[in-house]
């Protein structure tokens, strides 16, 4: 288990570290927002999940989208605007969306997903599904009104949804306690009739072990649940950068956060070969994944008017 | 129907003074709450490191937290909350860095703000400016580069203003924050890198007066927002093969100025409106329809819009191209409307007229 948590953690950072190398050559046209020291709690949730679980998830979401099981080629060249990239080049960083491995789709308009998330463990429950739904969002997006709206729906039809919010701290350049009167998101759900709780971003392998038990409880009676978890964005809010300059918060403040980093912290609790083992595979996969985007052509200007509408005789795309 | 009381906006006037559009914004800004202790700015992040490109910096060391301050991620409730500033006799400024934000909001806009003062029989006044940011370029896709502004000029009870040049952005600011009447201040990203003269002291440029940029006598292009900048540039082109354009900038939307559109078109006999947005059921369309509502059966008329194609904004950055109008196709139609026939003539791009190239990530 720890050895797959490895891989998969040690694979988003490395990702998105190759993210940010490329992207001062300009081939990355699309805004990233990168997951860098928020990855545990992707793999962490996502380790407890079957293939056919759905996530929904916000426009940081290369840990989500990688974590749940999304195609690593075509998210790749996706940002590159490629027509392999998993939404053939017109969705960008912002919405990588994988149906095949259950991502359903990233959405740049803060909290968006969280009712669509709703709406999808409704449609399963009426299919007496035991799938689940996560629904993975910001401290900032339990701002918008479509959060208490959802928290109240899932409450009152019992739905099998299990809400993530990813504490970072900081909605862009404000923290969350000048934007919040009482900043305990977890006690907002629990007003709603949901269970909550509290737990730490970095601890990928409590993480797991607490979704597991949560979601049994969930698969077999139903009703939603809710994870505040506390995290950390080590880069800047959009971009390839660091952004301590700019003053909004200081270094010092994530220093905790990089002396737990969980990449770090699970490294050192695998045999040194059994990681270098890891690390090698992973470092083939991503290189290969580069230089597939790097190779893929642009969408063809046909493709400028496809999509728009289902037409009679297309088949839903899927990888 | 514009007032005729109200004059014809002066062009720019010579002056030695040049400022960003976001500078001049952000001048507009300084010099209302100056002006007036009831004039407050607020939104989601108008008071961070970035200021919202730079238009609200300063702001809020200068007037204080009350009078400048950043929101909670409540686009619904803020604009109900301005709404009710706006009744007490505040003139609130909300501020929302993407355009696509105010689907958010358009219930508190369009069943509130624009309603107030017709369903409560004249008794209330929302003296209420929204300013909302157009995106382009940068894979900034699906959700991040509407231009919806059609859609408020559809309603009554809201006015439409979107300034092309740092002169206008200044005083159309000024004159939204001085009307009585809620206000949608719409300002295009890659505008806000451009240039011009703008004098010192506080002006305003009213509503409901349109400006000729360029006087011709061949075709009429109207050019909205940053679509201003793509016809002047059409026009260079157009001028290389001796068609001479008119290029007209609407400013307001709404209140619309047909009266000097109409009086372009009636010399010229064609007309083609460019927006930066989608045509149907938008500005390129109602501009163009009232056009020919007036002058049917007066003059022989050649139309046409141009703006988004009629697709999802994409990402990569070789469909993005095909998305937008841009100088080269905005001339390459008004030769074929000029000359009724397809030429097949595209202008080979001229290095002083290319589009600015905006580099992300935001
Ligand atoms: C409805 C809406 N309002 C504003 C924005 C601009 N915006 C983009 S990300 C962001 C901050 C969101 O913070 P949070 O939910 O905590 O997520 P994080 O970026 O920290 O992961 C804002 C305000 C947006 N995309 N959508
Ligand atoms: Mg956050």
């Amino acid at each position: 288990m720890l050895a797959r948590l490895y891989r998969s953690l040690y694979r988003i950072r490395r990702v998105e570290e190759e993210v940010a190398r490329a992207y001062p050559t300009d081939k990355i046209k699309s805004p990233v927002h990168l997951s860098i020291g928020q990855e545990a709690v992707s793999v962490g949730v996502c380790a407890a999940l079957r293939p056919t679980d759905v996530v929904f998830g916000t426009y940081r979401g290369h840990a989500l989208y990688l974590a749940k099981g999304g195609d690593l080629n075509a998210m790749v060249a996706e940002l590159y605007g490629k027509a392999t990239g998993c939404a053939r080049g017109k969705g960008g960083s912002m919405h990588l969306v994988d149906t095949a491995a259950g991502v359903m789709g990233t959405s740049a308009v803060v909290g968006t997903t969280i009712a669509n998330a709703a709406g999808y463990a409704y449609a399963l429950k009426t299919r007496r599904s035991d799938a689940v739904v996560v629904s993975f969002f910001g401290d900032g997006a339990s701002e918008e009104g479509v959060f208490a709206e959802t928290l109240n729906f899932a409450s009152l039809k019992s739905l099998p949804v299990l809400f993530v919010c990813e504490n970072n701290g900081y909605a862009i350049h404000t923290s969350q306690a000048k934007r919040q009167g009482r900043p305990d998101i977890a006690a907002r759900a629990e007003a709603y009739g949901i269970p909550a709780e509290r737990l730490d971003g970095n601890d990928v392998v409590g993480l797991l072990e607490r979704t597991r038990t949560v979601l049994s409880g969930m698969r077999a009676l139903g009703g939603p649940h809710f994870f505040e978890v506390k995290t950390y964005r080590l880069r800047e809010h959009v971009g390839p950068g660091r952004d301590f300059a700019l003053g909004y918060r200081a270094e010092a403040e994530a220093e905790p956060w990089v002396t737990n980093d969980p990449v770090q912290k699970l490294a050192a609790r695998l045999p040194a070969g059994e990681r270098v083992a890891i690390e090698q595979e992973v470092e083939a996969e991503v290189a290969a994944a580069f230089a597939f985007a790097e190779a893929s052509p642009f969408p063809a200007a046909g493709e400028l008017m496809t999509d728009i509408y289902q037409e009679a005789g297309d088949a839903l795309a899927c990888r | 129907m514009p007032s005729p009381a109200v004059k014809p906006p002066r062009p720019a006037p010579k002056t030695d003074r040049t400022l960003s559009f976001v500078d001049a914004v952000r001048e507009a800004a300084e010099l209302e709450m100056a002006r007036d202790p009831n004039v407050i700015v607020f939104g989601l992040d108008v008071d961070d490191p970035k200021a919202i490109q730079g238009t609200t910096r300063g702001l809020p060391e200068r007037f204080g937290p009350e009078r400048c301050f950043g929101t909670p991620l409540s686009e619904d409730a803020m604009t109900g909350a301005a709404i009710g500033m706006a009744l007490a006799g505040l003139r609130p400024v909300h501020v929302h860095i993407r355009m696509d934000f105010l689907l958010l909001a358009m219930n508190q806009l369009l069943n509130v703000a624009a309603k107030s003062r017709y369903m409560y029989g004249g008794r209330v006044n929302v003296p209420l400016v929204v300013r909302a940011m157009i995106g382009k370029s940068w894979g900034q896709g699906a959700q991040h580069s509407q231009g919806l502004h059609g859609m408020f000029m559809h309603v009554p009870g809201i006015k439409v203003v979107a300034p092309a040049t740092p002169y206008d952005a200044k005083g159309c600011l000024a004159a939204a924050v001085r009307d009585d009447n809620p206000v949608l201040y719409v300002e295009h990203r890659l505008l806000h890198f451009t240039k011009g003269p703008v004098p010192e002291a506080a002006y305003t440029v009213e509503p409901g007066k349109a400006r000729v940029t360029r006087r011709g006598a061949d075709v009429t292009l109207v050019g909205i927002s940053s679509m201003q900048v793509e016809c002047l540039r059409a026009a260079a082109y157009l001028a290389d093969v001796g068609i001479e354009a008119e290029v007209i900038d609407p400013i307001w939307l709404s209140p619309l100025d047909m009266d000097t559109i109409c009086e372009s078109v009636e010399r010229t006999g064609r007309l083609i409106v460019v927006d930066t947005a989608w045509t149907n059921c938008g500005a390129a369309a109602e501009i163009t329809a009232q056009v020919a509502e007036r002058l049917q059966g007066i003059r022989d008329l050649r139309l046409k819009r141009m703006g988004f194609a009629p697709t999802t904004c994409p990402t990569a950055p070789n469909l993005e191209d095909l998305f937008y109008p841009n100088a080269r196709t905005v001339a390459a139609a008004a030769r074929d409307l000029v000359e009724d026939v397809k030429t097949g003539w595209l202008p080979a791009e001229r290095a002083d007229l290319k589009s600015i190239e905006f580099k992300g990530p935001f």
